[in-house]
């Protein structure tokens, strides 16, 4: 029962096969039998089967939706009332929130159970879930790779099917590429769809919460329940939700698909391009119509992206004081030197390489040669994919240019690290809709994902392409050794 | 000797009249216990977002209308880095490069003539919080109440060249934002705070000196002895062979000098940009012309109106202006009353401002409201009171609130209007006086306020002076 | 553009942090190696493009002037490192 789609935990549960208190604790007793996978923060059980017996009731009555009573996991950067939420980060190690990020607020309406807080690179910042207080994640499929980053901890519970979904937040590819590394389905929606309100802050102008799981069709479900205006966001887009379920089984033939040239570089290992080659021609076999376009300017993403977010981000984490709440340091003569020593412990190593980047190119004298030249490619880059959907409905490609890489690969080579980016970011600085679908396996049985990136706020288009392609392939249905 | 010119620019803080915080549904209310204020924006908890309050927005373009300045379509908040603990984001939400209103002014009137200030900008931006210096073993606490109050900050251009000048702008200033209800303007609470930017140079030179940034000036008194001081400072440093430091000081009241704040460290770098939470500030036409639309009547229109329509002369019109609900009072009675708009101006500016001043209290919350001062002065109009009495009348409709007729009655203010009454009290006061009559008529024209006093007198004060006056001079040729 | 530790220095004062000399040394060489694949853009001819803030062009919503929230210091100040009287307290501030 645990290996089941949350679309399949449904229909169960209205058919009463099983109870949501049942999977729930099925499920709980899993994760702690996977502790070894580090994927977990905090494990929520009490409330979990609180809200599991509640869900029970509604189903009883014949209330509630198509997620009532499906278990899910957070990433541990929403806040979540009464349930601490660390960001991965010792500075926050204390730290429960007194209120609900709009996100879970708007799951927990739907019905869903939250049984815990996934594990996540410290604040956002990494690509491999290497970076956190809490040690790293392991991936399901290969415990010596990474889980890809930052929603690592997200990516393994739903790999290891520890849960059918987990939420993940994305500034630079934070769900596409643990979800391609770990053999998910993981959307991040267009820029405003889902509110920001609760989920802790990296780079404002870049972050979108989304979800992972084992099918698009879930993801579809998930999304339309967290997505809508919150008037507590400035930047949430107040227009209506489409209906992503209601589109999943249209036909996507005469769909136009483009295929950048850029995205099919000698940068991407030959394995992966293999696999996103045969998922394009799964593609043309489901009637599809391949266009070549041009993102002229998509080298300038990694660059452009890696000065805007750290810049967002030594902003956005000043509130880390040691003032009003989170970690102070024990001793200290006066107010400068808590600061110091407060934050010095208070984050790690990737997050004080980024704060220190994001000063120094906002600071006098490199803020327009930093700062404002990478708002403007950030234009460029907009720009391009504005012209590339005047010639296509979606974009694809792969979405990393490897599978998982080992633990401890790169950790002291930050631009290496980054350039696990190069093809994801870029969908945040235009703010577009952009999935990673499972597409195949390299021969180390590790997972590759397919990159599906959609015109601003048509979620629709890419939830519908990956859907049919899963209907014609089963990559998404494999699961990892030991975890059947 | 050389012959110095001060230049002086002004910075004022002005908090705006909403009720909640500029990006946040928590209230601002003066004197609340501490943190109790304080919402999840305020303090900054994580994961929380700052949505604008349209109200400030509508009130920063209000200013700006009422300034004749630039209303921006289009401004944009940024943030500027520092840490500091009443700071609760690390970073304050402010308008920087493109703020909300650019290019107005405001004309002082000084002893060589009127002098118009330049207005470069007003921009919105959020309060920090107050740090509370009491005895926490030796620690500090803060109060994070103030944090994100919506302020209006109003820089001048550097045009006053005497702190006489800056008062004059500042007391010109202060009295606009409170008579277009942009602030309250209390000085006290803080809602209306005032830094200036000092420098000197050697007059006739068209280059500026070095500034000074002078902080914490809250009150007009301050203001003046504060720029003064430091002009004096700026020119013994300067006669004296010595530089001026660009820096900020600290004005102390007790001692009445400036001092250097100590720079804690290297200069400032506050890596302004644009705050990602919020995208731009778009104003369009319609908003604009909505504003434009509630204006209240701009001060200087009303003033010459004044003067042409009511033939006030320009001081008694000024004084009327002084706040909007005077000149709002001043207008309700006009319309209703039948006394001239002099003796209405008067009578405002005069006997009922003494009462609101003593009791400590704006018009709005006057006991006479515009009613019942309109019947007082229709009754002195008709001569059922004398002047003398209105103002006795006045006293008891202070803490009385029966209207003026019943006052009238059960107190008998009544004046003697009836002639032959008057010539009946007239006759008896002669009578009982026959040598002062002697006097008068052998050339004395002196007892005739003598015998005035005892007719007025006999009619305890009732009878009309003007009717007592004409009738006694018959009686008496 | 390279940073010197001192450098580094000067940026973790502005965002407070604290490092050692030889964390400042490890620092910049990391840093250097970011800062020269940041400058990659310098490639890009950008002249007469409009800097761009938000991932899409959007307008301010403006919020109605109404108290929506409530005491709740004691809730918040429940987890704060230091508090006395419903301040918040931290090492003595001197203006």
């Amino acid at each position: 029962m645990e290996c089941r789609t949350a679309l399949e935990h449904s229909r169960a549960l209205k058919g009463k096969e099983y109870s949501s208190v049942e999977l729930t604790r099925a499920l709980l007793e899993h994760s702690q039998s996977c502790a070894d996978l580090n994927a977990f923060i905090t494990l929520t059980s009490e409330q979990a089967l609180k809200q599991a017996s509640h869900a029970d009731r509604l189903i009883a009555k014949g209330e509630g939706g198509p997620l009532t009573g499906i278990p899910l996991v957070h990433k541990d950067l929403f806040c979540t009332k009464d349930v601490r939420t660390t960001c991965g980060s010792r500075i926050l190690d204390n730290f429960i929130s007194p209120y609900d990020a709009t996100l879970v607020e708007r799951l927990q309406q739907a019905g869903m159970v939250m049984l815990g807080k996934a594990n996540m690179d410290e604040f956002a910042m990494g690509s491999s879930t290497e970076n956190s207080y809490y040690g790293p994640t392991r991936n399901p499929w290969n415990h010596e790779r990474v889980p890809g980053g930052s929603s690592g901890g997200s990516a393994a519970v739903v790999a290891a099917r520890l849960a059918p979904v987990a939420t993940g937040t994305d500034t630079g590819g934070s769900i596409r590429q643990p979800a391609a590394l770990c053999g998910l389905s993981g959307i991040k929606p267009s820029y405003g769809r889902v509110s920001r309100y609760g989920m802790v802050a990296f780079a404002s102008s870049l972050d979108q919460g989304g979800i992972m799981a084992l099918t698009s069709e879930d993801c579809a479900y998930v999304l339309q329940a967290m997505s809508g205006f919150d008037e507590k966001d400035s930047t949430s887009i107040n227009q209506p939700v489409p209906d992503y379920a209601n589109s999943l089984s249209d036909s996507i033939a005469g769909k136009a698909v483009g295929l950048p040239k850029e995205f099919f570089t000698d940068g991407v290992d030959e394995e992966v391009a293999e696999a996103i080659r045969e998922s394009i021609s799964v593609l043309e076999g489901l009637g599809a119509r391949m266009v070549e376009i041009d993102l002229p300017n998509s080298a300038a993403g990694i660059p452009c992206y890696y000065v805007l977010a750290p810049a967002e981000a030594s902003s956005n984490l000043a509130r880390f004081d040691g003032v009003r709440y989170g970690h102070r340091t024990f001793e200290y003569t006066d107010i400068i030197e808590m600061y110091e020593a407060t934050r010095s412990e208070g984050f790690g190593p990737e997050v004080k390489r980024r704060l220190l980047i994001g000063a120094y190119v906002l600071s006098i004298g490199y803020f327009e040669a930093y700062y404002v030249k990478a708002q403007k490619l950030r234009r460029l880059i907009a720009d391009d994919f504005s012209r590339a959907f005047e010639k296509c409905d979606v974009i694809v490609g792969p979405t990393t240019p490897t599978t998982a890489f080992p633990i401890g690969l790169k950790t002291d080579d930050p631009v290496q690290m980054y350039l696990n980016d190069v093809f994801t970011n870029s969908a945040n600085l235009a703010g577009l809709p952009a999935m990673s679908i499972p597409a195949g396996f390299d021969r180390q049985g590790l997972p590759i994902g397919l990159h599906l990136i959609g015109k601003y706020l048509d979620e629709t288009t890419i939830l519908n392409v990956a859907h049919q392609y899963q209907l014609n392939t089963d990559w998404h249905q494999r699961i990892p050794e030991g975890y059947a | 000797m050389m012959q110095w010119e001060p230049v002086i620019g002004l910075e004022v803080h002005v908090q705006l009249m909403t009720d909640s915080k500029l990006f946040s549904g928590a209230p601002i209310a003066y004197g609340a216990h501490a943190n109790h204020q304080a919402c999840p924006v305020s303090i900054a908890l994580p994961g929380v977002l700052p949505v604008m309050n349209l109200e400030a927005a509508r009130l920063a373009v209000r200013f700006g209308l009422a300034i004749g300045a630039k209303v921006e379509k289009r401004s944009v908040f940024e943030r500027k880095n520092y840490f500091y603990p009443d700071l609760p984001k690390g970073y304050q939400i402010s308008q920087y490069k493109h703020p909300v209103v650019s290019g107005g002014s405001l004309t002082i009137e000084t002893g060589t003539g009127d002098r118009v200030i330049g207005i470069t900008r007003a921009h919105l931006e959020e309060d920090a919080g107050k740090s509370v210096h009491e005895n926490f073993h030796g620690m500090t606490g803060i109060d994070f109440n103030r944090a994100g109050t919506p302020l209006l900050e109003i820089v001048s251009e550097p045009d006053m060249r005497s702190a006489e000048e800056a008062v004059a702008y500042l007391k010109k200033l202060h009295a606009l934002v409170r008579y277009f209800e942009v602030s309250d303007g209390n000085m006290q609470e803080g809602s209306f705070r005032c830094d200036a930017n000092v420098s000197i140079r050697p007059k006739g030179n068209p280059e500026l000196g070095t500034r000074t940034e002078l902080k914490n000036i809250n009150s007009f008194r301050f203001v003046e002895k504060a720029i003064n001081f430091e002009i004096e400072r700026q020119i013994d440093v300067l006669e004296d062979g010595g530089m001026i430091i660009q820096e900020t000081r600290l004005y102390d009241s007790e001692r009445d000098e400036t001092r250097s704040m100590r720079s804690k460290e290297d200069a400032q770098d506050y890596r302004y940009f644009p705050d990602p939470d919020l995208p731009e500030m778009i104003l369009d036409d319609e908003f604009i012309e909505e504003v434009r639309a509630n204006l209240p009547e701009l001060p200087n229109h009303r003033k010459s109106r004044y003067e042409q329509e009511f033939s006030l002369s320009p001081p008694v019109a000024e004084k009327l202006l002084r706040d909007r609900d005077t000149a709002d009072f001043f207008e309700r009675v006009c319309e209703r009353s039948r006394s001239d708009p002099k003796t209405i101006a008067n009578w405002i500016n005069g006997e009922l401002t003494a009462l609101l001043n003593e009791r400590n209290i704006e018009i709005s919350d006057s006991p006479v409201d515009s009613d019942r001062f309109t019947a007082l002065l229709d009754h002195m109009a008709d001569k059922t009171l004398s002047g003398k009495m209105a103002k006795e009348v006045l006293m008891h409709l202070a803490n009385d609130p029966s209207d003026v007729d019943a006052i009238i009655e059960s107190k008998g203010f009544r004046q003697i209007t009836d002639s032959s009454e008057i010539e009946r009290v007239v006759g008896e006061v002669l009578d009982a006086n026959a040598p002062q009559v002697r006097q008068y008529r052998e050339g004395n024209q002196k007892v005739f306020g003598y015998l005035m006093g005892q007719v007025m007198k006999a009619t305890d004060g009732k009878a009309d002076p003007g009717q007592v006056n004409q009738i006694l001079r018959n009686l008496l040729e | 553009m390279s940073l010197s530790p001192d450098q580094i220095q000067q940026l973790a004062r502005l965002v407070r942090l604290k490092f050692t000399e030889s964390e400042a040394d490890d620092l910049s060489e990391q840093l250097n190696d970011i800062i020269s694949m940041v400058e990659q853009m310098n490639q890009i001819d950008t002249r007469h493009i409009q800097p761009m803030s938000h991932p899409q062009d959007m307008r301010l919503r403006l919020r109605k002037d109404i108290v929506t929230e409530k005491d709740r210091h004691k809730e918040f100040q429940s987890g704060a490192p230091a508090t006395d009287s419903g301040l918040y307290l931290v090492p003595r501030v001197v203006e």
